[in-house]
C-alpha cells in the first residue's frame, strides 16, 4: 500500500537568490550582513523577492504516477524541494503519507528517494562505495546493503565502472547512478526532478522502463518535466504549473480533452482585422479564435487541414494576405499555449 | 536522533580520510617539522635564540598543527561540497535532523585534529633534538585541553566553511588564518606581549592563544603561561559560540 502527498496552499518567497541562481553562477557566497537597520546596503538587499509558488494545493494518491509539467522557473523544483525538505515553505504545508514534512522531517525522509536536477553524487566515493553508503545512512544492514547495492549496478547497467570514482563519470553515468542511489533504499516516494534532462534516447527508455516497474511495486512516483511526450508516456496525473500557480490538473487524457476543439492551428497574416477575426469563427468546427496580435491568429477546432481552403478564402474576401499556417494535433504542448499563451519552451 | 545514521555518516568520512590518508598526514606533518627545524634546531644550534626557546616553540606547534588540520577538516569539504555539485545533498537527505550533519562533520573534525596533535607531539619532539623537558604530569588537565581545543578548530572550520565559497579560499588563509597562527601565541608565550599592551589583550579574542597557552601549561609548565583554568573556561565559551554560529550557518546553507 503506497504513500500519497499533500500539498496545502503552498506558498514560496525567495528573499535571497535561491539556490539554483547560486548554482549557475558558478558559487555561491551567502552574504554576511549585519541586520542595522541604519544600514542603507542591507534594507536594498531585503528588497530582493521572487515568489516562486504562489499558493500551491495538490494531492497525490498513494501509488499513482504524478507529473509537474512547466517551463523553466515555473516552480517544479521548489516543490520537490519543499517536500523533500530541502526548502522551506514560506506558508503553508507539506505532507508525505501523514507527516507533516516540516514538523516530521525524520520520518519524511525516511519514505522519499529523491533524484536531483542535476547529479549531486559524492565525488568523494566510488559508485559501488555510493550505494553502499546510502544504504547505510538508511540503516541497511551491511549484507542487504551489499546485495541491493550489486543488484542496483547491474540493473543501471554499471557494472565496468561500479569501482570507479564517480568524478570520471559521463553525464548519462552520473544520471544513471543517482537514480539508482535514490531507488537503493527502496522508498515509498520517489521524486525526480527533470530526469531525463541530458540523457541519449536509449537511457532515456531504459528510465522509463525501470519508473514504470518501481510503479508497478506500488510506490508513488512524482516527476518534473517539461518534455510533454514524458508526461504524455509516464504519468497517471499531471499538474500543469507556471508562474508558481497550478494552471490545470488532471489526467493527460481529460487535460487534452479540455482544450477547445482539440487542433490548433496557429495563423499569421500580413494583418488580422476583426472582421476576418468574425469570419474566421463561422467556419464550421471552430470553438474559438483568439486575435494574439494584429498579425498572429489562433484558431481552435475540432479538424485540423479541412479548415485550410475555409480560411483561405475567408482571408481572400477579407482582402488579407495568409502568410504562415501551423496544426498542431491535440496534445500537452497546445494544452500549455491555450492556458498561458506562450509556449513552454518560452 | 538517529545514530545509525550517525554512525554511517562518519564512517564515510573515516572512509574518505582514510583514501586520502598520506596527503593528509603530508599536509598535517610536513609544516610543523619544517617550523621545528628551523626554529628549534637551526636557530637554537646557531645560538641566535636560546636552547629554553625549544620549550616555547613545542606546545605552540602542537597547537597550530591541531587547530590546522581541524580547521582544514571540516572547512575544505564544507566549501567544496556546498559549491554547485550540491555534493552534500545526498546527505542532507539521510534520515536525521539536519543539524546533526554539521554535529557529525565536527566530530569528524575533532577526530581529525587530535590524531594531527597526537603524530605532531613525538614527531616534533624528535625533530626539536635535546634540550626539551615535557611533563605529562596533567594527563586530566592535557586531555581535556587537547578535546577543547580539537573542537575550537573543527567548529571553527564549520563556522568558516559555511560563510565563504570557494573564490575566497585563498582570502580566508591571509585573513583569519594567518593573523590566527601568528598572533596566537604559538610562538611565543602570551607573556611576551607585555611590552605591546594594547595587542597582548586583543589577542585574547584569538582562541588559538588559549590553545598554545593551554598546551604549554600542561606541557610545559616551567614556561610562563595563563592559568589552566583561565584556558579551559575561556576555551569552553569559545567553542560554544563558534559551535553555535557554524551550527546556525549550516543551517541557513543547508535549507534555502
Amino acid at each position: 500500500m503506497g504513500i500519497g502527498i499533500r500539498i496545502e496552499n503552498l506558498r514560496k518567497v525567495y528573499d535571497t537568490p535561491p539556490p539554483i541562481a547560486a548554482r549557475s553562477g558558478g558559487f555561491s557566497f551567502t552574504p554576511v550582513r549585519s541586520k542595522s537597520t541604519g544600514d542603507k546596503k542591507s534594507k536594498e538587499k531585503k528588497k530582493f523577492e521572487v515568489v516562486a509558488l504562489d499558493g500551491i494545493s495538490l494531492e497525490i494518491r498513494p501509488g499513482e504516477v504524478f507529473g509537474l509539467l512547466g517551463p523553466n522557473g515555473a516552480g517544479k523544483s521548489t516543490t520537490i524541494g519543499i517536500l523533500t525538505t530541502r526548502t522551506r515553505p514560506t506558508s503553508g504545508r507539506a505532507f508525505i503519507g501523514e507527516f507533516d514534512v516540516w514538523q516530521e522531517q525524520v520520518k519524511a525522509k525516511l519514505l522519499i528517494g529523491v533524484v536531483p536536477q542535476r547529479p549531486n553524487l559524492d565525488f568523494a566515493l566510488t559508485a559501488r562505495e555510493i550505494l553502499l553508503f546510502h544504504g547505510a545512512y538508511f540503516g541497511q544492514s551491511s549484507r542487504e546493503r551489499t546485495r541491493r547495492a550489486d543488484e542496483m549496478i547491474e540493473k543501471f547497467k554499471l557494472t565496468d565502472r561500479a569501482d570507479h570514482m564517480v568524478r570520471t563519470f559521463s553525464g548519462g553515468m552520473m544520471q544513471r547512478l543517482s537514480i539508482a542511489r535514490a531507488m537503493m533504499h527502496d522508498p515509498e516516494v520517489l521524486f525526480l526532478d527533470e530526469p531525463s534532462a541530458g540523457l541519449d534516447p536509449q537511457t532515456r527508455l531504459l528510465l522509463w522502463e525501470i519508473i514504470r516497474d518501481y510503479h508497478r511495486l506500488g510506490k508513488t512516483i512524482v516527476l518534473t518535466t517539461h518534455y510533454m511526450d514524458e508526461a504524455d508516456a509516464l504519468c497517471e496525473r499531471l499538474a500543469i504549473i507556471d508562474h508558481g500557480k497550478i494552471i490545470a490538473q488532471g489526467t493527460p487524457q481529460e487535460l487534452k480533452s479540455s482544450i477547445p476543439g482539440g487542433y490548433l492551428l496557429r495563423l499569421r497574416f500580413d494583418r488580422a482585422p476583426e472582421e476576418l477575426l468574425a469570419q474566421l469563427r463561422t467556419l464550421p468546427g471552430v470553438s474559438e479564435v483568439r486575435g494574439t496580435d494584429h498579425v498572429a491568429t489562433d484558431v481552435y477546432a475540432d479538424r485540423g487541414g479541412t479548415l485550410i481552403s475555409g480560411i483561405v478564402s475567408s482571408a481572400q474576401a477579407a482582402g488579407v494576405e495568409l502568410r504562415d499556417v501551423h496544426i498542431s494535433e491535440p496534445s500537452l504542448e497546445t494544452l500549455f499555449l491555450h492556458h498561458t499563451g506562450r509556449s513552454l519552451r518560452d | 536522533m538517529n545514530w545509525k545514521t550517525f554512525y554511517a555518516l562518519l564512517s564515510r568520512d573515516g572512509h574518505v580520510a582514510r583514501r586520502n590518508l598520506v596527503p593528509t598526514l603530508v599536509q598535517n606533518l610536513l609544516q610543523p617539522m619544517l617550523l621545528t627545524f628551523v626554529f628549534g634546531r637551526v636557530l637554537t644550534a646557531s645560538g641566535m635564540m636560546q636552547m629554553g626557546y625549544k620549550n616555547v616553540l613545542l606546545p605552540g606547534i602542537i597547537s597550530i598543527s591541531m587547530s590546522l588540520s581541524g580547521i582544514w577538516a571540516v572547512a575544505m569539504p564544507l566549501i567544496s561540497e556546498f559549491q554547485f555539485t550540491r555534493e552534500i545533498e545526498d546527505r542532507l537527505l539521510a534520515p536525521m535532523e539536519t543539524h546533526w550533519l554539521a554535529v557529525e562533520k565536527v566530530v569528524a573534525g575533532m577526530i581529525q585534529a587530535l590524531v594531527s596533535g597526537l603524530v605532531v607531539i613525538p614527531t616534533a619532539w624528535l625533530v626539536v633534538g635535546s634540550g626539551v623537558s615535557l611533563s605529562f604530569h596533567q594527563p586530566l588537565q592535557f586531555a581535556v585541553v587537547c578535546l577543547l581545543v580539537a573542537l575550537f578548530s573543527a567548529a571553527g572550520g564549520l563556522a568558516l566553511g559555511c560563510s565563504i565559497g570557494q573564490t575566497q579560499i585563498g582570502l580566508m588563509f591571509s585573513m583569519v588564518v594567518a593573523p590566527m597562527m601568528f598572533f596566537g601565541c604559538a610562538y611565543y608565550p602570551w607573556s611576551a606581549l607585555a611590552s605591546f599592551k594594547a595587542l597582548q589583550y586583543a589577542v585574547l579574542l584569538n582562541p588559538m592563544v588559549y590553545a598554545s597557552e593551554g598546551l604549554r601549561g600542561t606541557l610545559v609548565p616551567q614556561v610562563p603561561h595563563i592559568p589552566i583554568l583561565a584556558v579551559i573556561g575561556a576555551l569552553v565559551v569559545m567553542d560554544g559560540v563558534l559551535l553555535a554560529v557554524g551550527l546556525n550557518r549550516f543551517n541557513r546553507k543547508a535549507v534555502s
